[in-house]
């Protein structure tokens, strides 16, 4: 039994370790996050040229990495400094779909930072569920068109196109849009971010995948990985944070961290973030060697896992820190914010644990 | 054993309700239903009515122009309040100040500032905490040294609730150094508009702009503005806290949120059945709609043992427990039973000409926000650990 990383992870941790303390300071991201920029295109190209994205895909697609540790390696990196570039949502999940369907110039432009493209998968009335889908296709000529709605599609301004999923006489289908058929309403989303809403009306698509059901899957338990990978890195910086500040903050002459109502706190606090230390390698690990129920349900497992001790450490460091947790200008907030969307997006801890108990019960 | 009102009781409840329900503008109702910021005015323009009705002082004895209601009473129309989705009365005045005026102040104050902060003249802000004093709120360091018939005024207040609204603001200061901390503390209320306080925005968490900075540079302020004795400002702040017991649990509004969130959770989506028969989230939900069950008997104890005279005991920092800690668990079931929505921040849809999209069910675009801006609510007002030292300190009396 061997929990380090090989060499090559190590060193890409380094590089993107290196480069982010010394580049990504928190404020401009913030203000980035929080305005119509929605992320920094600089940096992202900068991610790309030190083999960010590349680490993502295998080496049949063009990449240097794909595992499940490679993925969690760099998300854990971006999570430590709140990166909200978006390598999981315009190049991790869209570059598995199209690397599946055999989309390989696609796929190319996006591990070079060159394209992004975007999945619009989720439905207003769907509460996580990729598979309850109103879109529909329809044929035409010798392509299909589109009618329906997509809702908090990350990233969506920019993308080169979308992939869009779609009920498609009988099957899931996952297509191509281009963007300029699609109406977009942008927004901000509360941890700094950008996405939008998508309708499509008898929009003029390209069939992707016929039965596109797998590869969402695939998708879906890379992405959950590399949140569940972000995740750790940001409960790793709070748990700094927290530590410093019961540590340097006095109230009643001592500082507070010598109250014995914190030191218990904290100590939850920190055996919490080892199990879900626990929970990502599980995950990781199980992308590759593992299938079928019994990849699943660690990946839902572990999904439920990061939303309820993220919730845990986001509410707990706020709660240890006072009032100055409560401000904007403090970098804390932000960490916590982005923990808590962390559980909205592939499904919340609720979903995963409703999907961990039926993979049980099937199995 | 008696746990109903009496016959009078729910005739006054009704009367109330139907005076809401013919006076509250519903353009308020509609920001207060949806969790959206309300304007300066808006609540100026709520309080006035509230005030020409003669309600506006529902907490204050008679002799000083109150109702003169008992606590059960002013329980009733605080919780028809909430429940009609009133604004919240601003407490800076009318419930902290107030008070420890009619009980410590003189004459000529109760004369002056009392009427000023029912009309709307005098809008008040608490200027206790400051940034080495929070929990520790003796140690405060802001100093006021008495120079002929003024103090000098100097130091920094924080996390100053509203006070870029404020006209006046009571301060806790310092007026001596000698002896235990608390006993060098003094009360003095002052102006804002004095030369040399500057106040600077604190945006919380949520991007909401409530909280403050207050400086004070050399601000004159005189000595008839000193409530009671010099060095006695702890005894009448530690009144304040002790004072407020009909409404610190926050009953009905989270009545009023539990209602909402039922709502919600019958037009929500889970496989296609509604939200409220997905198992776990039913159960989260019982959960929370239990503890409230028992916590508004438990106010209610609380209540017919003030209206007996009782003195307070360790009971306001249970009520406080219990009341944030449910109404952070609303907010967070909320967030959750909007699934993906709730990651979009579109505050302003409910402002006239937004032309943007609508993510979220109407009335909920500000979920999120309000779910992270609540987490204040256990750490203000003494937060929930001091709370619970107190209880132990009273109970176990270690
Ligand atoms: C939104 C908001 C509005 C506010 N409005 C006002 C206002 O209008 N006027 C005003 O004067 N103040 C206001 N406050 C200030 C509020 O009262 C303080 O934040 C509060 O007293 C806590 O102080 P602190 O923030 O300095 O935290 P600290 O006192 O530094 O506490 C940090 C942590 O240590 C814990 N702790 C401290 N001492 C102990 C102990 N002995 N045992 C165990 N745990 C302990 C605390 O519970 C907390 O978890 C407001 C605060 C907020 C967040």
């Amino acid at each position: 039994m061997d929990f380090s990383h090989n060499e090559t992870r190590r060193m890409l941790a380094d590089t993107i370790e290196r480069y982010l303390r010394d580049k990504y300071p928190l404020g401009p991201r913030v203000e980035a996050g929080n305005s119509d920029a929605g992320f920094q295109p600089a940096h992202y190209e900068a991610l790309a040229e030190l083999g960010v994205l590349a680490a993502l895909f295998s080496e049949d697609l063009g990449g240097f990495g794909g595992e499940g540790f490679d993925i969690a390696v760099v998300f854990e990196e971006l999570g430590k400094r709140l990166v909200n570039e978006p390598v999981l949502d315009s190049a991790l999940v869209p570059g598995s779909i199209l690397g599946l369907a055999g989309k390989t110039d696609a796929l190319e432009e996006i591990i070079a930072g060159a394209a992004r493209y975007a999945l619009a998968a989720e439905e207003p009335q769907a509460l996580y569920d990729l598979t309850d889908v109103e879109t529909t296709a329809n044929k035409s000529g010798d392509g299909y068109t589109l009618t329906g709605t997509k809702t908090v599609v990350k990233y969506a301004e920019g993308a080169a196109g979308y992939i869009v999923s779609a009920q498609n006489d009988g099957k899931l289908s996952l297509f191509l849009v281009a963007p300029d058929v699609a109406e977009r309403r942008d927004f901000i989303t509360s941890d700094g971010g950008r996405a939008a809403e998508l309708s499509f009306t008898d929009a003029p698509a390209e069939l992707l995948l016929e039965d596109g059901a797998a590869a969402l899957e695939d998708a879906a338990d890379r992405a959950i990985v590399a949140l569940s990978a972000e995740a750790l890195g940001i409960m790793q910086t709070i748990r700094e944070m927290t530590i410093e500040y019961l540590r340097t903050r006095k109230q009643f002459g001592v500082v507070i961290g010598k109250f014995q109502a914190l030191q218990h706190r904290m100590a939850e606090m920190l055996l919490e973030i080892e199990q879900a230390r626990s929970a990502v390698i599980n995950a990781a690990n199980a992308l590759g060697s593992k299938s079928g129920a019994e990849k699943a349900r660690i990946l839902a497992a572990t999904k439920y896992s990061i939303g309820r001790i993220g919730q845990l450490v986001a509410e707990e460091s706020i709660q240890m820190h006072g009032g100055i947790g409560m401000t904007w200008e403090y970098d804390l907030g932000h960490y916590a914010k982005r923990l808590i969307m962390i559980d909205h997006e592939w499904g919340d801890q609720d979903f995963h644990l409703a999907r961990f108990i039926e993979l049980g019960r099937a199995a | 054993m008696d746990l109903n009102f009496t016959p009078e009781e729910q005739d006054f409840r009704t009367e109330v309700r139907d005076w809401i329900a013919a006076n509250l503008p519903e353009e308020i109702a509609r920001k207060v239903r949806h969790d959206a910021p309300l304007t300066k005015d808006e609540m100026e323009r709520w309080q006035l009515i509230l005030h020409e009705k003669g309600w506006l002082t529902y907490s204050w004895p008679a002799e000083f122009g109150g109702t003169g209601w008992g606590p059960v009473k002013q329980f009733i129309f605080e919780d028809e309040m909430a429940r009609a989705c009133c604004p919240r009365i601003l407490p800076f005045g009318l419930k902290m100040l107030g008070p420890v005026l009619m009980k410590f102040g003189s004459k000529e104050q109760q004369d002056y500032y009392l009427p000023r902060m029912c009309d709307g003249t005098h809008w008040w802000c608490q200027g206790y905490s400051e940034p080495g004093a929070g929990s520790d709120l003796a140690s405060l360091k802001t100093s006021a040294v008495r120079d002929g018939d003024h103090y000098i005024v100097n130091g920094q207040k924080t996390w100053t609730t509203l006070g870029q609204h404020a006209d006046m603001i009571f301060c806790l200061v310092r007026t001596s150094t000698e002896g235990k901390p608390q006993e060098g503390i003094s009360f003095l209320l002052i102006d804002m508009q004095s030369a040399g306080i500057e106040v600077r925005p604190i945006q919380t968490i949520d991007g909401g702009r409530e909280v403050n900075e207050v400086w004070f540079t050399d601000v004159k302020v005189p000595t008839e503005n000193l409530v009671g004795e010099e060095n006695k400002g702890w005894t009448y702040a530690k009144y304040l806290l002790t004072h407020e017991r009909t409404n610190i649990a926050g009953v009905g509004k989270s009545n009023q949120e539990l209602d909402r969130l039922k709502d919600l959770a019958t037009s929500q989506k889970r496989n296609g059945k509604p939200l409220a028969e997905d198992p776990l989230f039913a159960a989260r939900l019982a959960k929370v709609e239990i503890e409230l069950m028992n916590m508004e008997i438990t106010n209610l104890r609380v209540l017919a043992q003030a209206e007996a005279g009782g003195a307070p005991g360790a009971e306001s920092s249970m009520l406080k427990i219990l009341g944030t800690e449910i109404e952070q668990e609303l907010t967070d079931l909320t967030r959750r039973a909007l699934g993906r929505s709730a990651q979009a921040l579109t505050p302003e849809v409910d402002e006239t000409g937004y032309n943007g999209p609508h993510v979220a069910p109407e009335g909920f675009n500000n979920a999120s926000g309000v779910y992270f801006n609540h987490r204040k609510t256990t750490i203000y007002g003494g937060s929930n650990e001091i709370q619970k030292n107190i209880i132990t300190k009273m109970i176990v009396g270690l």
